[in-house]
């Protein structure tokens, strides 16, 4: 194995996290106003993802700078060639960020309302954008023989992208109900698993749909396995959120998650940008990679630190396991 | 040729804007988590009130701005992808791995463990919570390291060669640790504890003032104590960081005179090689004409400045031109940066930067407990301090009033200064992208329509001024509502809160958004 093969894995890797975590970030966002009835509520919502929303977005940064390091021409022709549907996705994510940190910070009506229309917005929007992203990373795109994108914005609005994004879109909304009812007690739980079952379905057919016309497009066996295990994962996730057992029903939803996006990673290797003019022009692992100097030193470092940022991310979420509620929102 | 021109202008506007405005936070974060984390250290040691009102007030003007730090960050990881795409596959190999590592060791660093410090007052033993916070500034010094790393790499390109059109990297270790990304970061640290420093200093006297305002019994011992302490903390640390930034300085100027002598040559608008250089303290010059017309100079000081002794020649804005101009042919129409920008950018970063310093000079003389010092007129812990010029002499009213004001206002130069610092270092290597090897014009992305850098730059620039006024604002609320009125949690907590099912478990939470 090359190692810019082992980068590719190790990218897919970083967006897996990415999507596995903000998921449900994104999910709860879209929460507040699907499934928050009033202020206590919402912030309850909000803190649930409180202490962890940052970190996880740091998978988003970590699979930027990566793929800057390990595929420099992907991420060149990717963030210029989206450059529009990019830009919506930052300025988004920089008005969410500061709307979880600032919308305590006065006692005004008003000033809440604002943020959390920032925090529903700027959680859907993205969670939508992703997908229609990776649909278009996917499918192909027009990519010249420079490896310059020479679509327009309104190219990667096609179905297939756009399924993509309802996909993930749902995908990440039936995440989030899971994790509230998880991380909730009393009513707020119990309405959770309530509408995770009516977005979990919708998400379940659309997915379906999605991966079906994924596997007929560019599939192999591999990806058929993969595939299979999110519908699965889904269909197991939907069961346990059922009968009341969370930790099982965020566990698939994950599962369904990684298993997703590794199926999106498995067709599209060995390409990570293919073109849709012409597959010659297609960015490839091989020709999109640094050099193998870089690769090496890279592998090292992140065959280090990446378990040890696991090791204390994953004590965070044991710091902060209890369940909580309405009761123990402070004044 | 018009329209590329403009392409790479309206890049290069969002760049300054996006990366200048950015780092108006970053100083801040370096400095002020050292500080809280300083501060908090001493409240859990010696237990003593003043400290855990200081943690608490500091370190709420420290997630107020952190947060901003933190989501202006994202463009900073995806903007040369967006907008210098062809500098992004020439300096990949090399340029990407800090960011990388960046992101990888120091972001995962500090978001986690500023949630668990955001978040664990009563969920983490009190010194696993302490720890938290010094990782928090741990993790944004490392930050610091990986990105001046990366950009000194611009300034000064080491261990690579050049190979199918781009660099590849050969020896990372030199890039890492070469003496232009050791010097810089030495420089950029110190330069955030001074803007740390001023914050302190003046959001401090602010309280001071107020406090010295009130009727005696209004005013409440532990808040002052708290205040005072807290400037007496950024008055030192201003003047030591002053002086570190002064030496840090001096020293990257000599090795800019050695790896960019165009940009030290700009910033002292020295037009043609002289030997002893002067060292100009204003000039108006005529660029078309390659001369100043007016010019104030101290003799010799330049040499001084660039080799340490004060004959050697240091060579001018022209000849650098022509010596470039033979060694890279026409890659660029000339080698010369906006000279007026460089020129006063330089002296803006050194005098804003510098009153800074001389300010805490000042109020660490004025308000000196003990030293010299009459005994009647030294103020205990919890009191405003006098301005004691004398054994036995205060400043009189008009003067006393001036030195709370310059001390309220002193927070701002700091930052100023470090705007202008990289204005200056990032213009002074024009026509550069990186040093030597890329021009900036060449840089742009080829595939971004003129619309879309329109759509992004305005997009950008609204968001962020939007941002700017409700982070002042908040930041302004804060600063003069004071410390609060919490007192300290009696109990170690347990480590994860109390457990379900206990009494405890459904009292409200120290802390939530």
């Amino acid at each position: 194995m090359h190692l810019h093969d082992v980068w590719f894995v190790l990218i897919a890797v970083l967006w897996i996290g990415y999507f596995f975590l903000e998921g449900f970030d994104f999910g709860v966002g879209i929460l507040t106003k699907a499934l928050a009835r009033d202020e206590r509520e919402r912030r309850v919502l909000i803190n649930t993802i409180g202490p962890v929303w940052d970190g996880n977005e740091v998978w988003l940064l970590t699979a930027g700078g990566a793929t800057f390091a390990a595929f420099p021409d992907w991420y060149a022709t990717l963030f210029s060639g989206f450059y529009l549907a990019l830009l919506l996705i930052l300025v988004c994510l920089i008005i969410r960020g500061v709307a979880f940190e600032y919308r305590g910070k006065r006692d005004d009506a008003q000033w809440k309302r604002n943020w959390d229309h920032a925090i529903f917005w700027c959680s859907l929007l993205p969670a939508f954008l992703w997908g229609v992203a990776f649909g278009n990373i996917v499918h192909g795109t027009k990519i010249d023989a420079h490896m310059e994108y020479v679509g327009s914005f309104w190219d990667l609005l096609n179905a297939y992208s756009l399924l993509g994004g309802v996909v993930t879109l749902t995908l990440f909304t039936f995440h989030g109900a899971v994790f509230t009812a998880l991380k909730t007690n009393g009513e707020i739980r119990d309405r959770a698993r309530a509408l995770a079952l009516r977005v979990g379905v919708v998400a379940a057919l659309a997915a379906l749909a999605f991966l079906i016309w994924t596997q007929a497009h560019n599939g192999d066996n591999w990806s058929f396995a993969a595939m299979v295990v999110a519908v699965l994962g889904l269909v197991g996730a939907l069961a346990t959120n059922q009968v009341g057992r969370e930790g099982w029903a965020f566990l698939l939803s994950g599962v369904t998650i990684v298993a997703a996006v590794a199926m999106l990673f498995l067709t599209l290797f060995p390409d990570v940008m293919p073109s849709s003019l012409n597959p010659a022009w297609s960015l490839t692992v091989s020709n999109a990679s640094a050099s193998s100097y870089t690769l090496g030193i890279m592998t090292w470092v992140a065959g280090i630190m990446t378990p040890v940022v696991l090791i204390y991310q994953g004590w965070t979420y044991w710091v902060f396991r209890r369940r909580f509620g309405v009761q123990n929102m402070p004044a | 040729m018009e329209l590329a021109l403009a392409h790479e202008t309206m890049a290069r506007w969002q760049f300054g804007i996006t990366t200048v405005y950015h780092f108006l936070f970053v100083p801040l974060t370096i400095s002020l988590s050292a500080f809280v984390a300083g501060l908090q250290t001493a409240w859990v040691r010696t237990g003593r009130e003043k400290y855990f009102k200081a943690t608490k007030f500091w370190g709420k003007l420290f997630l107020i701005n952190m947060a901003m730090g933190v989501v202006t960050g994202i463009v900073q990881e995806f903007q040369f992808g967006m907008s210098w795409s062809n500098y992004s596959r020439f300096v990949g190999d090399i340029f990407g791995a800090p960011l990388a590592f960046e992101a990888l060791i120091a972001f995962f660093f500090e978001s986690t463990f500023i949630g668990l410090w955001i978040f664990g007052w009563d969920r983490l033993p009190k010194k696993l919570h302490l720890a938290s916070i010094w990782m928090v500034a741990i993790g944004t010094t490392l930050s610091a390291y990986f990105i001046l790393a990366a950009n000194s790499w611009m300034q000064h390109p080491v261990g690579y060669e050049l190979k199918n059109g781009r660099a590849q990297l050969t020896d990372f270790p030199k890039v890492l640790f070469q003496n232009t990304t050791l010097v810089v970061v030495f420089h950029t640290i110190t330069a955030a504890f001074l803007v740390g420093g001023a914050f302190l200093i003046g959001i401090a006297s602010y309280q001071l003032r107020k406090a010295s305002r009130q009727a005696a019994e209004d005013r409440e011992p532990v808040k002052i104590a708290s205040m005072k302490t807290s400037l007496r903390l950024g008055l030192v640390v201003c003047l030591l960081a002053g002086l570190g930034t002064a030496i840090s300085g001096d020293a990257l100027g000599k090795v800019m005179f050695e790896q960019q002598p165009m940009k030290m040559a700009a910033a002292e608008a020295l037009w043609d090689t002289e030997s002893p250089a002067p060292f100009s303290v204003f000039a108006y010059g005529d660029v078309a004409r390659g001369h100043n017309t007016v010019e104030i100079t101290v003799p010799g000081l330049l040499s001084f400045l660039a080799k340490g002794d004060f004959t050697s020649p240091v060579p001018g804005i022209n000849n650098t031109n022509a010596a470039e101009k033979a060694k890279f042919g026409d890659k660029a129409p000339n080698y010369e940066p906006n000279i007026p920008t460089t020129f006063w950018a330089f002296r803006w970063m050194i005098g804003f930067g510098m009153t800074s310093f001389v300010i805490a000079a000042v109020g660490l003389w004025l308000t000196r407990r003990r030293f010299w010092l009459a005994p009647e007129f030294r103020r205990a812990g919890d009191e405003v301090p006098l301005f004691m010029l004398t054994r036995t002499r205060e400043l009189g009213p008009t003067l006393t009033k001036w030195a709370w004001r310059g001390a309220i206002w002193t927070l701002a130069f700091p930052l100023v200064a470090c705007s202008w610092g990289w204005i200056f270092t990032e213009m002074g290597r024009q026509p550069w992208v990186v040093y030597g090897l890329m021009t900036t014009a060449d840089a742009v992305s080829p595939g971004v329509s003129i619309g879309e850098q329109w759509t992004s730059l305005i997009v950008l620039t609204l968001l962020y001024g939007a941002l700017a006024v409700i982070e002042v604002k908040l930041m302004v609320k804060y600063a003069k509502a004071g410390p609060t009125d919490e007192e300290p949690p009696r109990r170690n907590p347990t480590l994860g809160g109390p457990p379900a099912g206990s009494e405890d478990a459904d009292k409200p939470f120290a802390f939530a958004y």
